[in-house]
């Protein structure tokens, strides 16, 4: 076991190194800058942007500025933003919050719906259930989730005023109420995609663990059919959404970029899509570190959570 | 005998009954126009919340740091300057209890000494009373040379700043600089007790929850949701009568404009409301919709080391053969205002005087063939050997100004004179290919006043033109030697009426010159709801929350 987790260790920093690498030179590739934003501001002088570069460390040659990058973080300091001077780690702590609400509730929704619909939809193959979901989940996957999310917006807030157009809480109020309120339609939009992929996924793995031969073995037996659903199917057919969940880990705390724009939800997706706008290098950097590690993280724990749960797999 | 008698009046009883009606209306109308009495509102409490929806988050609150456009609405409610200027363009005074000026004493005859006196009954939101230190610790922080301020134009010629007593301060100019004065109305005065015991000022927590003197105090912020201030009840000034100011971060502006129709925000700030739903917001029940002016225009700006556009008949015929009326109507559904100048028209240096424009092909035409561009064999005119061809740019992905480049393109085939259309991304678009003068022509918006001061030496002096080594923005590499002689003297002298004969003639001679097509004077389409009182657009603000201080909602 320890000889697998420093394997996953070394393999992880190798990970990281490439990806910050990678990052970095795309970022600096992209043509503007943090002070592009300055560019018509007609009380800015070429002195001043060319000050503000300087003070940003911008002029010095590319391999330096991320050689010091890196050892900061080495060090624990992620670094300030270039917009409000901010430490990344509390600009990337304040938004975490809005995103583990949304994205949590979505990944809850659509792990229990979509489960439920593919097993139902493996049990009764060809039903005019299972016909509803397959197009169903071909519908969600591809539609575009603003275009739901902006239909969703005109029925519900507009035409029926039953949820809020969009935000995470009325200002002014706050309470439990009020956030779950909010979170109605984001999460169910949201979920949409999700339901699609956890649906077809647990369809065919439920399919296949019933195609078993032990399921055979148990209905000659004369076991019930819910009995052998609950005991010896569904444990297998979750399997494999055991890596496909640990694949999910990091957006779950990356957050939705075209959700959150749509409902102005305050979460990561947005302050990643914000931070590229302004070039904001440290918080884009520090995103994609986050993200990175996050990705790390979600696959050693679905390896490690399914190396337990089935005796078939040992640990490399 | 005389035919009147000496007692009675000449006038006739009708005319004394008009007399009395009109008193009468003067003096039940009259006083509202001035304003509720002051009396009227101190009393009480400020009460109420107002919502104001913005397309951009605002996340820089020292305002001395480089910021942007949105940023400016909070610092102007949580912070005050020595200075304020009116939407007249008229400079008041705020932190200062006059402006100076060289008839008061406030600036010395050669301008070079400045001297003011500061109001002695301001607080910091934290209770400690403020002084002429903070002032002095203000401009000084500017200069810093490592804290990333935002302009330090003006503030570079600063001198020996002397606190003469905590409500007295002085300086010296290392050489005369009108503009100065206007610089100050946005340069807001930050605590020394606070900020001077940073080691590091761009990370002070200060900016995360600053402490000012204005009408509002920090309340909190939800990262890329909402901010909110709270109303500053010992403020010195006239106000603030609502309770709770929140700025709202919206970054979808049809959302943006959804929640204006829904309610959900009170009032639209930056990028307020899209041209295409003005039509639609004018008729909206219970919001009260206005164009407000702005400081930026738009124009087909031109660069003149190019050969196509070295002579004057070239320019005059180009902008001759442009339809304002029909871009305006007709792609921006009448929102902007036709201008033939750089100066907005709610500047007191405005020139009403300049010759208008008058569609004219047939004159564009005549004009192109008297000064030798005749049509060649593909259509186009040309003269020893230069084809009248040039590209066009701007920032692609803006589906306004591409239908405008389409409609100028064909316009201009008609005359026999090609465009080419060639747009890039904002970064690219607005970097060296824009600075450097590496475009034939450009079609940009954008303001050449710096805080209202008429000042554009940036722009359109010789020095500016950064393609030939100068520092500036005079990218069209415009140089006429008496622009400059004028530009230097406006910078220098300090009486407006003077200024403003000296920024006429400039208007007149850039008019006449053509560096760029002048087409329109941006407008912004304002909505806030029904019931918002004391909402007053000021064209010479970057922002429309310059006075949240005197909003109320009318009971």
């Amino acid at each position: 076991m320890s000889a697998f987790l420093l394997n996953r260790l070394i393999q992880s920093i190798v990970l990281l190194v490439i990806v910050s690498i990678i990052g970095f030179t795309v970022l600096n590739l992209m043509p503007g800058g943090p002070l592009a934003q300055f560019g018509l501001d007609p009380g800015m002088t070429q002195k001043d942007v060319e000050r503000l570069a300087t003070q940003l460390g911008l002029n010095r040659p590319l391999w330096i500025q991320y050689l010091d990058w890196a050892w900061r973080l080495m060090q624990g300091d992620w670094g300030h933003s270039f917009r409000d001077g901010s430490s990344v780690l509390a600009v990337i702590g304040r938004h975490l919050l809005a995103t583990l609400l949304l994205m949590g509730t979505s990944t809850a929704l659509a792990i229990a719906a979509g489960t439920w619909i593919g097993i139902r939809g493996a049990t009764h193959r060809y039903s005019l259930f299972d016909y509803c979901a397959t197009v169903g989940a071909m519908v969600a996957l591809s539609v575009p989730t603003f275009w739901f999310g902006l239909i969703g917006i005109y029925i519900f807030t507009l035409k029926l005023g039953w949820v809020p157009a969009g935000n995470m809480y009325t200002i002014g109020d706050g309470s439990v109420l009020d956030y779950l309120h909010h979170l109605i339609l984001p999460s169910l939009v949201l979920s949409l995609v999700h339901v699609a992929i956890w649906s077809r996924y647990m369809r065919t793995a439920t399919l296949d663990a019933l195609s078993q031969d032990f399921v055979k073995t148990a209905r000659a037996k004369g076991v019930s059919e819910r009995r052998i659903l609950l005991k010896h199917v569904i444990g297998n057919a979750l399997l494999p959404m055991i890596t496909l969940a640990g694949m999910q880990l990091p957006s779950i705390l990356t957050g939705a970029l075209v959700t959150e724009t749509v409902f102005t939800w305050p979460g990561m997706g947005r302050l990643f899509l914000d931070s590229l706008g302004y070039s904001d290098y440290p918080v884009v950097m520090g995103l994609l570190i986050f993200s990175a590690i996050l990705v790390v993280l979600g696959n050693l724990i679905a390896d490690i959570v399914i190396a337990t749960v089935d005796p078939r797999i040992r640990l490399a | 005998m005389t035919k009147h008698s000496a007692t009675t009046s000449n006038y006739s009883r009708r005319d004394a009954l008009r007399m009395v009606a009109i008193g009468g209306a003067v003096g039940i109308f009259a006083p509202n126009l001035l304003g509720k009495p002051a009396f009227a509102r101190a009393s009480t409490k400020p009460s109420g919340r107002v919502i104001v929806g913005l397309g951009q988050e605002p996340t820089v609150f020292n305002p001395l740091m480089a910021h942007i456009e949105v940023d400016d609405g909070v610092h102007f409610s949580v912070f005050d300057a020595l200075f304020r200027i009116d939407p007249q363009g008229v400079i008041q005074p705020n932190l200062a209890v006059e402006v100076p000026n060289q008839k008061n004493g406030g600036i010395s005859e050669d301008g070079l000494k400045w001297r003011i006196r500061l109001r002695d009954d301001v607080r910091w939101h934290d209770g400690k009373p403020f002084s002429a230190e903070d002032v002095k610790f203000t401009l000084e922080l500017i200069m810093n040379p490592n804290f990333r301020s935002w302009r330090t134009a003006g503030h570079a010629l600063v001198r020996d700043i002397t606190v003469v007593s905590p409500t007295e301060i002085s300086w010296r100019m290392e050489e005369a600089f009108a503009p100065y004065l206007s610089f100050l109305t946005e340069t807001f005065i930050v605590p020394k007790h606070i900020l001077e015991k940073e080691a590091n000022p761009n990370n002070a927590a200060f900016n995360q929850a600053p402490v000012g003197t204005g009408a509002f105090k920090w309340e909190k912020r939800v990262p890329g949701d909402h901010l909110e201030l709270v109303a500053n009840t010992e403020y010195f000034g006239d106000g603030p009568h609502i309770e709770r100011l929140v700025f709202k971060y919206i970054p979808d502006l049809t959302v943006l404009y959804t929640q204006f129709k829904s309610g959900d925000i009170d009032l639209v700030g930056q990028p307020y409301i899209t041209p295409d739903h003005y039509g639609e917001a004018k008729t909206l029940p219970n919001r009260v919709v206005t164009l407000l002016p702005r400081t930026s225009f738009e124009s087909f700006y031109l660069n003149l080391e190019r050969p196509q556009f070295k002579e004057l008949a070239i320019r005059e015929a180009l902008y001759a053969a442009i339809d304002k009326e029909a871009i305006i109507q007709g792609l921006y559904y009448g929102v902007p205002t036709p201008t033939e100048t750089f100066m907005p028209r709610q500047s007191f240096f405005f020139n009403a005087n300049l010759p208008l424009h008058k569609f004219d092909l047939n004159r564009a035409a005549k004009i192109l063939d008297q000064a030798g561009w005749a049509k060649g064999a593909d259509g186009i005119r040309a003269k020893n050997g230069v084809r009248l061809s040039f590209a066009n740019s701007t920032t692609s992905g803006d589906p306004l100004r591409e239908q405008l480049q389409q409609f100028l393109q064909q316009t201009f085939a008609q005359l026999g004179v090609e465009m080419k259309i060639s747009n890039l991304p904002a970064a690219v678009m607005w970097g060296e290919f824009w600075m450097q003068s590496q475009f034939d022509s450009v079609i940009v918006g954008s303001s050449y006043l710096i805080g209202a001061d008429p000042d554009v030496t940036n722009r359109l002096h010789s020095r500016s033109i950064g393609a030939k080594g100068g520092r500036g923005s005079n990218n069209a590499q415009y140089a006429n030697p008496e622009v400059d002689a004028l530009l230097d003297k406006g910078a220098r002298t300090f009486d407006p009426e003077a200024r403003r004969a000296i920024y006429a003639r400039v208007q007149e001679l850039v008019r006449r010159d053509l560096p760029f097509l002048p087409l329109y004077q941006s407008n912004s389409v304002e909505g806030l709801k029904k019931g918002i009182n004391g909402f007053v657009p000021n064209g010479n603000t970057r922002t429309e929350s310059w006075n949240a201080l005197a909003w109320y909602w009318a009971s």
